[in-house]
Formats: structure tokens, sequence, C-alpha cells
């Protein structure tokens, strides 16, 4: 049992009008096998949670802590924090020209765990990976998110996320963009991964569509860089039929 | 450009902008095969500006040695590989030098290397010249590539050991010929290669024409590209990656003197340590004639360490209106962060997400000649060079 747990945090960001608070104090505690739906308007700051989460250098963590197993998260680096077990599955994943699926995974891998897979179980694991996401065999020998359409993007974000096997996963509206039978495909690798390897997921998310398919047990509504309100998963219905206009104009 | 983070980026049909205004039109550049029609080489030229003449070694002398042991090809069906004198007149159809070294070198090439495909000839390997220098005397080389009507080849040229080498190459592709030409400079260091790639593409032809750089003092290669007939293709790839105290100098000219053709030009390098130095200046011009032309130029350039310098120039000239498209980007700058993170982010560490991020930048360049031991060979030089960092 893993539990990560998010204190206080204040991050702020360096924009063109100076410095901009985005955060003002989130707390959250998750531990294997929950399921956590982050819900919010455009602007609420869940972004930059996921973000903050994985340590992109853009965002300043100006108070409150993340502890993974107590570790200090905020003081490891980037790829450190991947190694301990957390995983951001990203909303606009970027092209790396010239590396090769192929390549990154077995790199990534091979960083995850420490020494490089055994190649044949291996091409073994990714091409029943890639099978069960529906996904082409030749998808392998493109370079990383060159030329993907968006559902491509997302589901090689998936397939990651079932190879690396991390302890944590935090999912940037991995919903937005997908059509219903891309969503379902999604879903299904995310609970997947979520059973197979007990797996704690912070699902943020500003539809309630993708909770018809994975089912949270904890819900929590962002409004202006903090937790407004939480609750189960009935809460995701009452967003379903009001929508943020409460939140937003209280 | 200098070795501050820059860019120039613009798809417009006419602009214009101070870095980039020529100081001689591309296209009125004096053309001889005699070394005394071109001053003596120096710094004040527009032409040299970025380069130290010492590090010619001699390449524009009055008279240079000759390469011809040093040039190893295999006889293929379909193919004559004929040893001509350089009086002969099928040398000097396709271009004449257009500076001191490459009038220097067409002078000094005694005899030339005709390659012929002949027509319809469709060759599945690629065609293999090999260039291997063993010494460090100013020498020169002259070939003339015919890659007939309706043939379809691969040739890769490669240099390596240690040479001086002033090289003229010809290339000749027919209409409806398709050719795809791969230049490798793999020098040992202490050599210095200046060459001249002169093309004309015939109508509806296409030529792929690639340079990679990675090894050697100074190379400098200024590859033609003209269209003489309509509806022809030219993609221009290079690649180079330069270590400290190396000059890398790419001159790409497309003349668009036909209608209805297209231009792709893509240089991708990577520059790492004290006074490593490349120079990209990337020309095109649209001529009155050229209605329909389809082009664009690319140039982008990552600096690795301090201490580099990467001068990224594009010139685009038009002198018709009626064009499809025009534009062309240079960029030299240091890591995309953003590819840095999303790495880092799968577990990767800086150092070897910084490497794949190089590696994949150039090899995507190599990848494009589609010929597997060139990349592979390739890739692994680079990967020589990057863990030298």
């Amino acid at each position: 049992m893993a539990i990560l747990q998010i204190k206080n945090l204040h991050v702020s960001v360096d924009t063109d009008q100076g410095t901009k608070g985005i955060l003002k104090g989130v707390d959250l505690t998750i531990r294997s096998g929950e399921i956590h739906a982050v819900m919010g308007p455009n602007g609420s700051g869940k972004s930059t949670l996921a973000y903050s989460i994985a340590g992109h250098p853009k965002y300043q963590v100006t108070d409150g802590e993340i502890l993974l197993d107590g570790e200090n998260v905020l003081e490891m680096s980037v790829d450190e924090r991947a190694r301990a077990g957390l995983f951001l599955a990203m909303q606009y994943p970027v092209e790396i020209p010239g590396v090769s699926v192929s390549n990154f995974l077995r790199t990534a891998k091979t960083a995850i765990t420490g020494e490089a897979p055994a190649l044949r179980t291996w091409i073994k694991e990714v091409r029943e990976s890639m099978d069960n996401l529906k996904m082409d065999p030749t998808f392998s020998e493109r370079n990383v998110n060159e030329g993907f359409s968006g559902g491509e993007k997302k589901r090689h974000e998936i397939l990651q996320m079932e190879l690396l096997k991390p302890r944590f996963a935090v999912l940037d509206e991995t919903d937005s963009g997908l059509d219903v039978d891309a969503l379902k495909i999604v879903s299904e690798g995310v609970n997947r991964a979520h059973t197979a390897n007990d797996l704690g997921v912070l699902l943020i998310t500003h539809y309630t569509r993708i909770l018809k398919y994975i089912k949270p047990d904890f819900v929590h509504v962002f409004v202006d860089g903090k937790v407004a309100e939480q609750g189960g998963a009935e809460l995701a219905d009452r967003l379903e039929a009001e929508g943020y206009d409460r939140y937003v104009k209280a | 450009m200098t070795d501050s983070s820059a860019n120039v980026q613009h798809g417009l049909i006419e602009h214009s902008h101070g870095a980039g205004v020529p100081l001689q039109i591309r296209s009125d550049r004096p053309r001889s095969k005699s070394v005394s029609d071109f001053a003596a080489i120096d710094q004040r030229q527009d032409l040299w500006r970025y380069l130290d003449s010492s590090a010619l070694k001699g390449l524009d002398a009055d008279v240079l040695a000759e390469y011809k042991n040093e040039v190893q090809f295999a006889e293929t069906a379909g193919v004559t590989f004929t040893w001509i004198e350089s009086t002969d007149s099928r040398v000097g159809l396709i271009g004449l030098p257009e500076d001191r070294v490459a009038a220097a070198a067409y002078t000094n090439a005694s005899k030339t290397l005709l390659v012929e495909i002949a027509m319809d000839v469709v060759l599945v390997e690629p065609l293999r010249i090999n260039i291997v220098g063993s010494s460090n005397t100013a020498s020169a080389l002259h070939l003339v590539i015919v890659a007939n009507k309706f043939s379809d080849a691969t040739i890769v040229l490669e240099h390596s050991g240690l040479g001086v080498l002033g090289e003229n190459i010809e290339i000749d592709v027919q209409d409806e010929a398709k050719l795809n030409f791969v230049s490798v400079q793999n020098w040992e260091s202490g050599s210095s290669h200046v060459a001249a790639h002169y093309s004309r593409l015939g109508r509806s032809s296409y030529l792929k024409h690639s340079v990679a750089t990675f090894g050697g003092d100074l190379v400098r290669i200024t590859p033609v590209s003209t269209f003489t007939g309509s509806g022809a293709e030219v993609e221009m790839n290079g690649v180079y990656f330069a270590d400290a105290g190396q000059h890398i100098e790419n001159r790409p000219f497309v003349d668009h003197a036909a209608p209805n053709c297209k231009s792709r030009v893509t240089y991708k390098g990577a520059l790492q340590g004290n006074k490593a130095h490349t120079v990209w200046i990337g020309d095109v011009l649209i001529r009155v004639v050229a209605e329909g032309t389809d082009t664009y130029e690319l140039n982008r350039n990552l600096l690795l360490t301090d201490g580099a310098r990467a001068d990224s120039v594009p010139n685009l000239e038009i002198e018709t209106g009626e064009i499809e498209g025009a534009g062309h980007a240079s960029a030299s700058g240091r890591f995309d962060d953003e590819q840095l993170f999303y790495l880092q982010a799968r577990g990767i560490t800086v150092d070897e997400a910084r490497r794949l991020v190089v590696l994949g930048f150039l090899v995507d360049i190599l990848q494009r000649t589609g010929v597997e031991d060139v990349i592979e060979r390739m890739t692994s030089v680079l990967e020589d060079k990057l863990g030298r960092s």
C-alpha cells in the first residue's frame, strides 16, 4: 500500500504580467488502488496540479508539500519522480523526431526498472499491450508522437502507463478530443492497469463523460486553485446535471 | 545569427530583412574555369567571410595534385564508370565554378570520372563510390554523374581518411529520371574539403540530394540545383555535427529557372565544444519564367555547449509573383525543454534524454536518405561524438 499526499500546495507561474498564483492551497490524499477524479472549469488549475506533481520546471511551488510514502517529492528531479513511481499521461504529448516508439519505450522501461528488459518477453509484452489498445503493430516503428492523431497520442500515453507500471498515475484530460470508441479503449486500458498493478489514479477531466467507463471512488471539484467540494461518484452526477456554474458564481 | 537563441520564421511570398539581404544577387555570381578569374581569397569577400582561409590548406592555389587512386567503385550492370579527359565535351555541361577553390579544382583535375546510369535502368542496390584519402596534399577531383531518362538509382559517395580535397561534382538528372544522391563527409581530423555540386533537373525529374558531414577540420559544400524543365522536384537535405574547432559550411542554392517545380531544403546540425562553427547560407531564386513554383527551405541548429557558433542565413529572391508558395525558416538554439520534460517524465535521466533528442533531431535527416547502412553507421558516429560531451 502506497500513499501520495498533497498538502497545502501553492504553485505559481511566470507570465508576461509577472508571477501569477495558480494553486492556492490544494489538499489531496490518494492511496494505492483508489481512483480520484478531479473536475473543474477551464482555468481552475487542474493541469497545473498535474504538471506540478510531475515536476515541470515552468511551475514553481511556493508553499506546501507533496509526499510519496513520506518521501519529499518536491526535492526530486522529474526523472526521479518517474522512477519513484509517478506517471503523468499528458494532455499534449510532444513530438520527438527521429526517436522511434520502440526505442523510446525500451529506454524508459530500462530507466524505470534499472535494467534492460529481457528482449523476447518485452517484445511480447509490448505487442500484447498494443493489441489491447487496438494499436497497429507498425506503430512502434513510428517516431514518438510524430504525425499521431489525437486518439493515437492518448493511446500511446496509456500504453506507456501499462508498460511502465507506475504506482500512481495522473491523467491530464486524457478524454479530451476522443471519440466514443477511442474513449472506451483508453478507459479499458486505465482499468486494466488499475486492476493489475493496484494503481492509484488521479483522473483530471473537464467532462463527466469518461466517468461512465472509469468509476471514481472520490470526486473533487476544483475551483480557482483549490478543492471547492468533494464527495463520492454521486458528486459527478450532480455536476453532470448542474454544471460548474454554482461554484463559479459563488 | 550567433550563439544566442534566435528565430526567423516566414511563410511569406515576398519580404526582405536585414540579415538576409545578399550583398550580391546569387544568380549574378561570375562563373569560370580559370583560377585567375577569381581574386585571392580574403575574409572581406562575402563568399569567404566566415572562413579562416588558412584552413583551406592550399586548395585555393594555382597547382593542386590529383585524386584518382583514392576513388573506389564497383562495376555494376546498367552503369558505366569511365575516366575521361577533363577537356571532353561532356565535362562542364552542367555547372562551372563559381569561386576560386572550385576553379582550382576544375583546372587541376586532368581526368574526370564519368558515371552514367543508362536509360530506363532501375537500380535496387545503391551505387557506391568511396573516396579514401591518405595525405594532406591539396588535391583535385571531378565527377560527372548522368542519370539518363527514366532511370532510377541511388548513389552513395563517401569520403573518409585524411584528405585535402577540392571537388566538383556535376549531376545531370535527365527528363523523368529519379536520383537519390548522398554525399557523406566523414574525414579524419586534419582534413579540409571544399566541394561544389552542380545539379541540373530535366522535365518531371526528381532529385533527392543529401549531404552528411561529421568529420574534417573544414568541410564546405555548395550544392546548386537548377531546374531546366517543368514539373521537376528537388529535395535537398543536410545533416552535420561540428565538434570543437570544426568548421562546417553548407551553401545550398535552388535555381527555379522553369515553371511548376518544387523544392524542399532541410538542413539540421548540432554543435558542441569551443569554436565549433557551422554556417548555412540557403539561397533560392525564383526566376520570371518559374510560375507555379513551390519552395520551402529550413535550417535548424542545436547548440549543445557554450563556445559554439551557428550562422544561418536564408535568402529568397523572387522575380515572379505567380507562385504556389515560398517560405523559409531558420532557428539556432538550445534544447526543446518540452521534449526533455517528456522523456524525463518517463524516468529517463536528463543526460540520456539529451542524447536521445539530439540523435533523434539529426537521425531524422539521415533516415531520409533511405540507405540503411549509411543510417546505421552514421548514427553510431553521432553516438560516439555525443559520448564525448
